[in-house]
C-alpha cells in the first residue's frame, strides 16, 4: 500500500516583487496562504505544479509545499513555510505587515 | 582611501547597463529564470524567502562618509530604511524589487561601488583588517593590496567560472582581527630577516559543513610577487578543484585530498609561468592605488578633555574601556560602534544611523569608516580629545553600546528569518542571549566572550570559531540549536568542538546561561577570559554544565 498523500499547496515567488505567493483553485496568485488551494490528491498535485511551472514570466520556483485543513484556510506544516506566511521575526515586514 | 579612475568608472556603468537590459529582457520573457540567475546572481541579486536580496561589496571592509550617506539613501529609498551589515564585510538589502535593482546599481556606481562577484563561484569581495591603517600593532596597511587583488579578481577572464566560490583576507598586523585561517587563501603580512615586507600565505582554511583551518603554503611571498602568486594558486585549483561534487569542490578540500605538499609543488610550477606573465604593470598599478592610501594628518592635540570626561562619566568610561583599540598614532583612538544593542537585530542599521555615522566621521574621524566582519562600524581614526562629543552623538542615535567583544557583541546570520538557504533562525536567538544577560547584569563581570550563530551548515555566522557557537538545524521539522565551544577565530585559530545532542530554541538560551554560570564558578581569577578557562580545563565540566549531569545523577539518587 502507498503511503497517504500529505496534502499540500502551490507555492513560489513573485518574479517582480520576489514576494511568496500562494496559487488559488481559480488559477490566481494570491500573497495571502489562506486563500491557497489545498491539494488533497498526488495526481492533481502534479498537474498544478505543471501549471504553476508554466508560469514563468510571473512567478519563480515554484514548489509544492505540505499544508493542511484549517479553519479559515489552509495552513503551513513546517515552519519555513510558517515564516513565509508571515515575514521575518525581528521587524514586522513581510506579510504581517497587514496584519 | 580608493577612488575610481576613468577605467573603474566605466567599467561600473558598463555593468549596470548591461544587467539594466537583463532585468528588461527578463520581465518581458526574453529570459528564462534560468538563463537570468546566473546573470543577477553576478550582480549580487539573491532571491529569498520573502524577497529579493542585494548585496553590495565594501572592498576590504572600507566606506567614506559620500558612500554610507548613499547606501542610506538606497535603504530609504528603494528598500525598507535599513541595512545589514554581514560577516564578509558587506551590506545586504532585504526587499529590493526587481525592477528597481539597476537604479540602485546606477547609484552605487555614483558613489563609487558595485555588487559585482558578490555572488558566484567567482573571487569575492577581499575582506580585510577593519582596522587596517590604524592599528598600533599593524606591519603595513593592507588595503592598498585588498585594491589590487579587487581590480585584479574583478572580471578576471580565468576566473569566472571557478569550482565554487572562492574567499581571500588579507591583515598587515600579527594579532588576526580578520580570519584569514578560516578562508580560501589568508594573506598574513611579515617580516623576513631584513626586515623586508611579505605575506604568509594561507590555503584550504574555511567553514561551512567541512570546517578546517588553512594551511601554511609559502612561508614569505616578497609583496611584488602577490598578483602571480594569486594567479597560480586559482589555477591550480580551478583545474584541479572537484567540479563533481559541490560539497568538495572548494579549495581546501583540494589542498586535504591532494596535500599541502602536492599543492605547493604545482603552485609553484605555475608560478613560474604566471610570474613570466606579470611584467611589472601590477607594480605601477600597486603604486598609484598606495597613494590613495596615504594616512591623514594626525595632529597632536591635548587630550585633557578625554581624561576630564572619563572622570566625570562612568557610562563614557564603560564605553571607552569596551569599545576603544590603540591607535598608531599618539592622542588618537579606533572607534568601533555597535550595531548590536541589546535586543537589536545583529548588523542592522537603520538609514538615519548611517547618516549620523558619516556625520560624525566626516566631523571626528577624516572622513573614514570601516564594517567588520563581526558586524559593527568602525571611526579608525578619532582623537581622543572629540570622543566626549562623539559619544554623545553616539548616544543620541542608539549608538553608544558599550559591549564590544562581550557576550552580546553577537555575530549572526540572517538565518531564516530570511535566508533560503538556512534551516533554522538566528536573530532571535541573538536577540534573546543579549537580552538576558543584559537583565542579569553580568555582561562586564563575564569579559571577553564571542557567540557566533549561523541558521545553517554553510557557517556564514563564523560559529566554528566562536568561544561558543550556535547551529540552527531542522530536525524533524523543529529548530534545534547544535552548540560547540572553544572555537578561535583568531591568529590561533581553532574549530571549535561539538558538545552532543543540541536544544530546542526556547532552551537554548538557557543552556547558554548554564555554560557561562559554569565558566564564571571555574575561571580562577576575573580577568581569566572564557576561551582561557575552557582550554585549561577542557570540555569536561562544560557539558556537565550544559547536560546538567549533576542534577541527573542527585535525580537518580
Amino acid at each position: 500500500m502507498s503511503r497517504p498523500f500529505t496534502p499540500k499547496v502551490l507555492t513560489a515567488n513573485r518574479l517582480r516583487q520576489g514576494d511568496a505567493v500562494w496559487l488559488t483553485e481559480d488559477d490566481r496568485w494570491t500573497t495571502d496562504p489562506l486563500e491557497a488551494e489545498l491539494i488533497e490528491d498526488e495526481a492533481h498535485a502534479d498537474i498544478r505544479l505543471i501549471f504553476a511551472q508554466s508560469q514563468r514570466n510571473y512567478v519563480v520556483g515554484a514548489y509544492l509545499a505540505d499544508a493542511r485543513a484549517g479553519a479559515r484556510g489552509p495552513e503551513p506544516v513546517h515552519f519555513r513555510e510558517a515564516f513565509r506566511s508571515r515575514g521575518p521575526s525581528n521587524y514586522a515586514h513581510g506579510k504581517q505587515e497587514r496584519f | 582611501m580608493y577612488h575610481y579612475n576613468d577605467f573603474d568608472e566605466a567599467f561600473v556603468r558598463e555593468r549596470v547597463s548591461q544587467f539594466r537590459e537583463q532585468v528588461a529582457r527578463r520581465l518581458d520573457g526574453s529570459l528564462s529564470e534560468d538563463e537570468f540567475r546566473p546573470l543577477r546572481l553576478m550582480n549580487g541579486l539573491y532571491l529569498q524567502l520573502h524577497a529579493y536580496m542585494l548585496r553590495v561589496a565594501i572592498p576590504y571592509g572600507t566606506l567614506n562618509s559620500a558612500q554610507l550617506r548613499q547606501l542610506a539613501y538606497i535603504a530609504e529609498r528603494w528598500d525598507k530604511g535599513y541595512g545589514h551589515f554581514t560577516t564578509r564585510q558587506n551590506i545586504q538589502f532585504n526587499w529590493p524589487q526587481l525592477a528597481d535593482v539597476p537604479d540602485i546599481l546606477l547609484a552605487l556606481a555614483d558613489a563609487g561601488m558595485h555588487a559585482i562577484q558578490t555572488s558566484g563561484n567567482t573571487i569575492r569581495n577581499v575582506t580585510a583588517d577593519h582596522f587596517a591603517g590604524a592599528a598600533a600593532d599593524e606591519i603595513e596597511d593592507p588595503r592598498p593590496y585588498a585594491e589590487l587583488i579587487r581590480q585584479w579578481s574583478t572580471d578576471h577572464p580565468e576566473f569566472q567560472f571557478l569550482p565554487r566560490k572562492f574567499k581571500i583576507a588579507i591583515t598587515g598586523a600579527p594579532n588576526d582581527r580578520a580570519v584569514t585561517k578560516a578562508h580560501d587563501i589568508g594573506l598574513r603580512m611579515v617580516r623576513d630577516a631584513n626586515g623586508a615586507h611579505g605575506f604568509e600565505v594561507i590555503v584550504g582554511g574555511g567553514l561551512g559543513r567541512t570546517p578546517m583551518i588553512g594551511k601554511v603554503l609559502r612561508a614569505f611571498l616578497p609583496t611584488a610577487d602577490l598578483l602571480p602568486y594569486l594567479e597560480a594558486v586559482v589555477s591550480v585549483w580551478n583545474l584541479a578543484g572537484r567540479r563533481d561534487n559541490k560539497y568538495k569542490s572548494r579549495i581546501k578540500i583540494t589542498v586535504h585530498e591532494l596535500g599541502i605538499e602536492e599543492i605547493s609543488r604545482q603552485v609553484e610550477a605555475r608560478f613560474l609561468e604566471t610570474r613570466a606573465e606579470f611584467k611589472g604593470g601590477d607594480q605601477a598599478i600597486l603604486a598609484e592605488i598606495g597613494s590613495h592610501f596615504a594616512p591623514p594628518a594626525f595632529a597632536p592635540r591635548s587630550t585633557a578633555a578625554y581624561e576630564a570626561a572619563r572622570s566625570a562619566n562612568p557610562a563614557f568610561r564603560s564605553f571607552a574601556d569596551t569599545n576603544l583599540a590603540a591607535h598608531r598614532a599618539q592622542g588618537y583612538a579606533i572607534v568601533t560602534i555597535s550595531t548590536k544593542a541589546h535586543g537589536a537585530t545583529p548588523g542592522d542599521m537603520t538609514a538615519a544611523q548611517m547618516r549620523v555615522v558619516a556625520d560624525l566621521a566626516l566631523a571626528y574621524g577624516h572622513d573614514e569608516i570601516r564594517i567588520s566582519h563581526e558586524q559593527n562600524v568602525i571611526l579608525p581614526h578619532v582623537h581622543k580629545a572629540d570622543l566626549p562629543a562623539l559619544y554623545l552623538a553616539l548616544r543620541e542615535a542608539g549608538l553608544a553600546t558599550a559591549n564590544v567583544g562581550l557576550i552580546s557583541d553577537i555575530i549572526a546570520c540572517p538565518g531564516m528569518d530570511y535566508c533560503a538557504l538556512a534551516t533554522a533562525r538566528s536573530i532571535p536567538i541573538a536577540q534573546e542571549i543579549a537580552t538576558r544577560f543584559d537583565e542579569l547584569g553580568l555582561e562586564q563581570d563575564i569579559g571577553a566572550l564571542k557567540i557566533k550563530i549561523s541558521g545553517c551548515i554553510n557557517a556564514c555566522g563564523h560559529h566554528h570559531v566562536g568561544h561558543i557557537g550556535i547551529l540552527g538545524l531542522d530536525r524533524a521539522g523543529v529548530e534545534n540549536y547544535q552548540i560547540t565551544l572553544g572555537g578561535d577565530a583568531t591568529e590561533t585559530a581553532v574549530i571549535g568542538e561539538k558538545t552532543g545532542p543540541g536544544f530546542a530554541a526556547d532552551e537554548v538560551v538557557d543552556a547558554i546561561e548554564r555554560l557561562v554560570r559554569a565558566y564564571l564558578a571555574l575561571r580562577l581569577t576575573d580577568d581569566e577570559a572564557f576561551v582561557a578557562t575552557y582550554r585549561r580545563l577542557g570540555a569536561a565540566p562544560f557539558l556537565d554544565a550544559l547536560y546538567q549531569r549533576e542534577v541527573q545523577i542527585h535525580a537518580a539518587e
